[in-house]
């Protein structure tokens, strides 16, 4: 948790935005406390991207209250304007122009003179490892290449909250570590990061806080230690080697256990020495005959599994 | 600096990469001015013999059908220009760029107002290459440098409000194909004026169409410039018609580029 006299630098209350009948945002609250990274995970079509773009200015809510940087986002967009720099899921870059002209673009529309403009531009170019292709129309650019200018032309008015909308979709590994150090370094600088994702080991590498989004409602929020405490998954698995043994088995071991598969039990507990001894030892007195034995440990996909109902939706990275 | 100062910089701005764009991908600019270059030499070199003998007074040949023609070529090469404008605003409002720009502080309207200048600059070097090949294969104007300059100043004017009104049906188009044909009477309307042949040979219905619609003022007005003629009552009508269709391209344009794009 982050300290709570941090101010904060998005605060969201009852926002709502429908697209003709389908509901897409149904109530959201969220407070994101400023120089921390904030992660809204949710699966394709949860409302993640229209979130973003309503906290961007991009489109109105149809109610509800949002304010970043603290500024009411309907009635002083320019204001929020002025302090956020945006990374969509669709790269917003021109791709006629090169990596240098689009950032020199930037820093003209951010009425910097030009040598500071030329100065920024270069330094983000280095920042970003793009200085090879700086003279290159970004057309030619590669998928993890235009993603990491996408970024840099949102940072060029050195905004103080960033939004990242789904920042490593469609990334190999190696961009995709890239992004996040690039993340860490800005949230280091005391900029504030609002991130979505469907990709629940972003949420655990990155964020301070997460929330979790399923049509259109926050279905838990917290740090992900806390998240994973609130769903208790972790197990440990049995297999035995005959019908007679998963009997007897059943009989004896606590009630909250559960059939996972023919001849497979899971028995609640966290996994620790003590407990798995505990469990042997009853197994043993009884002469059961274990085959074999798995420990599972509570993750990110068990809570989300837990909350939403609909594991199969859900990214995990390659 | 007040809100105009920065709307005419980021405009400024928004110019400059319109015109490198235009650079960048210069096959749209070369059919633009090649287009009216080859109506212009088809309806002189294989029609202009019969069209100038038609047209009644002078010598009647293709001589003279070189002067008629001109002002209604130019006319087309504009109309031709905006379908440029409308198709690259179309594909623009497709690229995530003019997302970011929604969420920059920066003077909206500078979007459009930074193709409408892109797209004049382009014009009007389209009515100049154009107009350089009518004055080499026989377009001899009769009348003098301000006249010129007057007819410079009614080309810029149509320009204005071609662009705007193309800038507006590129915004309304849901897809680039859409955006291509929706200008596409600007470039017809000349040959239902008096751009090709003089209005009087035409049947009732179309005539009294082809003499109020607009091009056909804007099109006397240049020729009455260029080569002799009534100026004045043409010149009128023509202003009007270009500052209502400046004045509603640029309204429609302005209300669908801030709409709420979620709507």
């Amino acid at each position: 948790m982050p300290p709570s006299t941090a101010p904060a630098a998005i605060t969201v209350a009852a926002l709502r935005k429908s697209y003709g009948g389908q509901v897409v945002l149904d109530g959201i609250d969220l407070t994101v406390a400023a120089g921390t990274i904030f992660a809204l995970l949710g699966p394709n079509g949860a409302g993640k991207t229209t979130t973003v773009q309503i906290l961007s200015t991009l489109i109105g809510a149809d109610s509800g209250e949002a304010r970043v940087a603290g500024h009411d986002v309907a009635r002083e967009p320019d204001a929020v304007r002025a302090a956020i720099g945006v990374t969509g899921q669709f790269s917003a870059v021109d791709g006629l122009l090169t990596g240098e002209e689009n950032l020199r673009l930037m820093a003209d529309l951010h009425h910097l003179p030009r040598a500071e403009g030329r100065q920024r531009a270069r330094s983000l170019l280095r920042m970003f490892d793009l200085v090879e292709a700086a003279g290159k129309p970004v057309a030619s650019y590669s998928g993890g290449m235009r993603r990491r200018l996408d970024l840099a032309m949102g940072l060029v008015g050195r905004p103080r909250v960033v939004f990242l909308d789904e920042p490593t979709t469609g990334l190999d590994p190696r961009s995709r570590q890239a992004m996040w150090q690039i993340v860490r370094d800005l949230v280091a600088d005391g900029v504030t990061i609002f991130l979505t994702t469907q990709y629940l080991e972003e949420a655990d590498q990155l964020a301070d806080r997460i929330a979790v989004l399923d049509h259109g409602r926050l279905v838990a929020q917290g740090s992900a230690a806390e998240l994973k405490r609130l769903v208790p998954g972790g197990h440990v698995s049995l297999r035995f080697a005959d019908q007679a043994a998963f009997d007897t088995a059943v009989r004896v071991l606590p009630e909250q256990s559960r059939k996972a598969a023919d001849l497979t039990l899971h028995v609640p507990g966290d996994g620790g020495v003590r407990s798995l001894r505990d469990l042997l030892d009853l197994l043993d007195s009884r002469s059961v005959a274990v085959e074999s034995l798995s420990v599972h440990t509570p993750d990110l996909d068990d809570v989300f599994l837990a909350l939403t109902g609909q594991p199969e939706k859900v990214g995990t990275p390659r | 600096m007040s809100t105009l100062t920065y709307a005419v910089r980021d405009s400024g701005t928004m110019l400059r990469r319109n015109l490198r764009r235009w650079v960048r991908y210069p096959s749209m600019t070369v059919l633009l001015v090649g287009m009216p270059i080859l109506l212009l030499l088809l309806f002189v070199y294989v029609f202009g013999a019969t069209l100038g003998a038609g047209l009644g007074g002078g010598s009647g040949d293709r001589s003279d059908y070189v002067n008629y023609v001109t002002p209604g070529i130019l006319l087309i090469a504009a109309g031709l220009a905006a379908t440029g404008t409308a198709v690259s605003v179309a594909m623009d409002m497709t690229e995530g760029i003019i997302a970011r720009f929604r969420t920059m502080a920066i003077a909206r309207v500078s979007v459009l107002t930074g193709h409408v200048l892109g797209s004049m600059v382009q014009t009007m070097l389209s009515l100049a290459v154009v107009t350089g090949v009518a004055l080499l294969i026989g377009f001899r104007p009769t009348t003098g440098a301000s006249a010129w300059l007057a007819a410079a100043g009614v080309l810029v004017l149509t320009a204005f409000a071609f662009t705007w009104l193309s800038v507006a049906l590129g915004l309304v188009s849901k897809s680039v194909e859409t955006a291509s044909n929706l200008p596409m009477p600007l470039t017809y309307l000349p040959f239902i004026g008096s751009g090709f042949v003089p209005t009087d040979s035409m049947p009732d219905g179309l005539r009294q169409f082809a003499e109020y619609q607009p091009f056909t003022p804007i099109i006397e007005t240049l020729r009455g410039l260029l080569t002799g003629g009534p100026v004045a009552t043409h010149a009128a009508l023509a202003a009007a018609w270009c500052a209502a269709i400046a004045l509603v391209g640029y309204l429609w344009a302005k209300k669908l580029f801030n709409r709420d794009p979620s709507r």
